[in-house]
């Protein structure tokens, strides 16, 4: 096994109270690729990921991290190597944007934490990285949704993982926007890391990814290549039907968009600006 | 970034203006004292009125202040983040509530008005009060993946207002003459004499200061969420109980003491953040030493403004701390 690998091994996990269950769910992440995770809502996909990350321990099953079992490690140890980044990451108070950057130092900091030059410049490249240096002295309530991602990327980044666990990381960001993030994401995958994507958008999972999970009431259902998984059978059983499949017309990656739109919207004349 | 030595900066800046008003502070009161008669008695030895009232009255009655104010301020920074809830402060928990039963259940039976080494019967009482508020709290709060902040909200709350009843049910039936002195332990005060009632509190306070010192970097990560903050490598269920235990432990010590004293540990903590930033590395120990000195200048206030009497020093944090406040986001707000 890669000593940077991340290894999920048939991990359960059940919510007191609730009836939803994960399944015994297996999978690994090595550097150097992207794994998107998709899957409609509730089958899963955040709580396996939380549990890849540590921030929710298994009930049966293990993680290995670095030849380890994340359950002998301490939270620092598992920080230096894997980097999360939460759906949420709300900011209470008005942190400068360098300021909430400098804190994914955390795992590597004793003591008070006071950053020394090596550590300022793995902040000042992670600023760079995510093209964030030029409001590095703004409050980070200040920006805007994209803006923000990247910070939140960037401090994540600032830990130096082997390994990223990203979950949604374009929700609520335009199109420009997500495009940035996993154009980012991909290149930073090419510096020797890897990266497993949460997210909804399929068409981007599809563009970016290596290899996707599909998962479905707390079961990974289907794995391997996008122009595997995302066809029209396998996307119909997970999402129900309405769903259409075309090529890019670039590199040929399938596109899914909806198969029927509305009558009311069927026979719109456009008018153009007066 | 915080660097080293913005931080000594920063923190020297905080020393040295509480340095100053533990200094200056005790030379004021109904009676003002001499310099020289109080440096004279200290270096060389002469006797002094001057100096003995400096030593064995005003200088511990500082020094409690000091103490006081500071833990309520630190309890309160560490609060508003752990909670997320720019309202937080120390009694949020209950344990003003349970302090002030225990406090009211020994003044009301005369019997039990008595000194045990340090202790006196009030205090010891408040002090069991708090404590097992506090137990009660983390039994409720504490579960399978760490500590639920929510419960320990509600659960304070709800104390409170169970103390609150309890309290006027004791009044109801307790003979009119000791309404007076309940009433005055309840509006707060640092009136005592000599170091005994000062170091009767250590046990509760050191243990409660060292941890919530300890979390200036932790909160710092917490304020982006406990996922977020869990990701950079924090331990989440460890900080929280911590807090809980420093925020519980450092109250109970100034309350069972100094009675609630309200406002220091709302307004202190937001006030440091405004004037030196929220890098709470920096926030934990500015607002001990401003908390601290706020309760000081307060209780300084308290005994020269009605001068030869005293008020309350609770008035004057509210009266005094209030405006000051407000004049510090007003000030801000114009420069954003």
């Amino acid at each position: 096994m890669n000593h940077k690998q991340i290894s999920i091994q048939k991990v359960t996990y059940s919510y007191a109270g609730n009836g939803w269950q994960l399944y015994p769910a297996s999978f690994s992440l090595k550097p150097g690729e992207i794994a998107g995770i998709i899957g409609p809502n509730g089958s899963g996909k955040s709580t396996l990921l939380r549990i890849a990350a540590g921030i929710i321990r298994p009930s049966t099953g293990k993680v290995i991290v670095a030849g380890k079992d994340m359950a002998d490690m301490s939270r620092r140890e598992i920080a230096a190597s894997v980097g999360f980044l939460p759906q949420d990451t709300g900011g209470y108070l008005d942190y400068l944007v360098e300021e909430a950057v400098a804190m994914g130092r955390f795992p590597h900091l004793k003591g008070a934490g006071f950053l020394c030059p090596h550590d300022i410049s793995v902040v000042e490249r992670c600023l760079i990285e995510t093209d964030t240096e030029a409001y590095r002295g703004r409050s980070i309530n200040q920006l805007s949704g994209g803006e923000r991602q990247r910070v939140m990327l960037a401090s994540v980044l600032a830990q130096e993982p082997d390994l990223l666990l990203l979950d949604e990381p374009t929700s609520a960001l335009d199109i420009h926007h997500q495009v940035k993030i996993f154009t980012l994401i991909s290149e930073l995958v090419q510096t020797g890391i890897g990266a497993a994507v949460v997210t909804h958008d399929l068409n981007m999972a599809s563009l970016f990814s290596d290899r996707l999970l599909l998962m479905k009431q707390g079961k990974i259902i289907c794995r391997g290549r996008p122009e595997e998984i995302l066809n029209k059978d396998i996307l119909h059983e997970s999402y129900g039907e309405g769903i259409e499949i075309m090529q890019h017309p670039k590199n040929g990656r399938p596109m899914i968009f909806p198969a029927s739109v509305s009558n009311r919207n069927r026979d719109r004349v456009y008018l153009s600006p007066c | 970034m915080l660097t080293r030595k913005k931080f000594f900066f920063l923190i020297t800046g905080y020393v040295l203006f509480s340095v100053a008003t533990l200094i200056i502070a005790p030379f004021f009161g109904s009676e003002s004292l001499s310099w020289r008669n109080v440096l004279d008695a200290v270096i060389l030895h002469h006797a002094s009125v001057d100096a003995d009232i400096f030593i064995l009255h005003r200088l511990p009655r500082v020094l409690l202040a000091f103490l006081v104010g500071g833990s309520l301020a630190l309890a309160g920074g560490s609060l508003q983040v752990v909670l997320k809830n720019p309202l937080a402060e120390p009694f949020i928990l209950g344990i003003a509530g349970s302090g002030a039963l225990g406090a009211v259940i020994a003044i009301s039976v005369p019997g039990l008005y008595i000194h045990a080494g340090p202790f006196s019967s009030v205090q010891l009482f408040s002090m069991t009060g708090c404590i097992i508020c506090i137990v009660i709290i983390y039994r409720l709060a504490a579960n399978t993946i760490g500590i639920s902040m929510n419960t320990i909200l509600l659960a304070g709350v709800t104390i409170n207002i169970l103390c609150g009843a309890s309290i006027l049910l004791v009044r109801y039936l307790v003979s009119p003459h000791l309404l007076v002195s309940m009433d005055r332990w309840m509006m707060g005060g640092v009136d005592i004499i000599g170091y005994r009632e000062i170091l009767s509190i250590f046990p509760l306070l050191l243990p409660g200061l060292v941890l919530l010192f300890m979390q200036g970097n932790s909160l710092n990560q917490l304020a982006f969420g406990k996922e977020m903050a869990a990701g950079h490598g924090v331990n989440i269920t460890r900080v929280q109980k911590q807090v809980f235990l420093g925020t519980g432990l450092s109250t109970a010590a100034a309350i069972s003491m100094a009675g609630p004293i309200g406002f220091v540990g709302l307004i202190i903590p937001h006030a440091v953040r405004r004037l030196t930033g929220v890098d709470h590395r920096v926030v934990l120990p500015a607002s001990f030493c401003l908390g601290g000195s706020f309760l000081t200048l307060s209780d300084l206030v308290a005994r020269t403004v009605v001068s030869p009497t005293e008020m309350p020093v609770g008035i004057i944090t509210a009266i005094v701390g209030g405006p000051v406040f407000l004049k510090i986001l007003l000030k801000k707000n114009r420069h954003v």
